[in-house]
């Protein structure tokens, strides 16, 4: 009895530990620890708290992210400072391919890594682009899945930043 | 049950060979790009990396080819997999952590059947089982005819002519 126990204990730890996760509009955004795309040590969502951030999830294999990142780096020129970033995050990808992506794109924001998904994981991501935008609280107030276009950025996003320059 | 304890411990010592990591490794062989892409997986896809097409499959791949023209081994290459994409990325759970119960828990379970097994044969001769009524005594063969029974057996015999 104890063996079987033991054997049902195990699925269900197993099924618990790898199970649906995500966030929801209101919830607090998982701010788990991942490594720097560019330098060195860790870096993660709770270093912004006080400021609104677009985490975006990318990779360089991914078609839509090479069209987004223009517009997500022009957004970031335009709105990016102590109140607002961007922060990119590269999801199951190859960190050679990463590094060459930001440096294509020339992207200025903060990149993290997460070569397992684990983070993409807990958002709840689908795939890849998929953009949370996170107050200053850490609570999602946005969620789009699928790439972002200069006019969503504009008008989704931009009026929510108060004291962004306009 | 000190003979069970044996074989038990025998069983569970032929098994441990099946699972990587608890046993010693052989020799490691050079990396082959084909075998290599039926041994990991594509994260992203959630398939056998051999079977994948996807983009991300593609860079995995080429990732692959490079190592193994740069002449790395299988284990190096699988390490390094394993730092881009996390232990994921391999097809069969490394021996450690909680991925170790993958191995072990088909063995303790086999262990635990076998032991409940002989336990159970064990109680089943005590109580008689396979026993005659006569307890340690083997059974004996059913007598013959006796009495009345063996005069109407020769009397019928007698009615056909043989």
């Amino acid at each position: 009895m104890l063996a079987v126990l033991a054997v049902v204990g195990l699925l269900v730890y197993g099924l618990a530990s790898k199970g649906s996760s995500g966030v929801a509009l209101g919830d607090e955004a998982p701010a788990s620890a991942l490594p720097r795309l560019e330098g060195r040590g860790e870096g993660s969502l709770s270093e912004y708290r006080g400021r609104w951030v677009l985490v975006n999830f990318w990779a360089s294999w991914c078609v839509p992210c090479k069209q987004e990142a223009p517009a997500l780096e022009s957004f970031q020129q335009r709105h990016g400072g102590p109140r607002f970033t961007v922060l990119g995050v590269d999801s199951r990808d190859l960190e050679g391919d990463g590094r060459t992506f930001v440096e294509r794109y020339r992207l200025s924001y903060p990149q993290l890594r997460d070569g397992n998904g684990e983070a993409a994981h807990e958002f709840g991501t689908t795939g890849v682009p998929e953009n949370f935008l996170v107050d200053p609280r850490g609570r999602v107030r946005l969620l789009q899945r699928g790439p972002v276009t200069p006019e969503y950025l504009r008008e989704a996003v931009a009026p929510l930043l108060p004291g962004a320059r306009s | 049950m000190r003979a069970l304890g044996a074989i038990a411990a025998a069983l569970a010592l032929a098994l441990l060979p099946a699972a990587p990591g608890l046993a010693a490794q052989p020799a490691e062989p050079p990396a082959s790009l084909t075998e290599l892409e039926g041994e990991v997986m594509c994260p992203v896809c959630g398939t056998l990396l051999e079977l994948a097409e996807s983009p991300q499959a593609q860079r995995e791949k080429a990732f692959i080819a490079r190592l193994v023209a740069e002449g790395r081994s299988k284990a190096e290459v699988k390490e390094a997999l394993v730092a881009q994409y996390g232990e994921e990325v391999l097809a069969l759970p490394q021996g450690s952590g909680f991925s170790l119960s993958a191995y072990l828990v088909p063995i303790v379970a086999f262990l635990i059947a076998l032991i409940a097994l002989a336990l159970g044969v064990r109680r089943w001769r005590r109580s008689g089982g396979g026993r005659g009524a006569n307890g340690d005594r083997p059974t004996p063969p059913p007598a013959g005819p006796t009495g009345e029974d063996s005069e109407r057996l020769a009397a019928d015999l007698a009615k056909y002519d043989l």
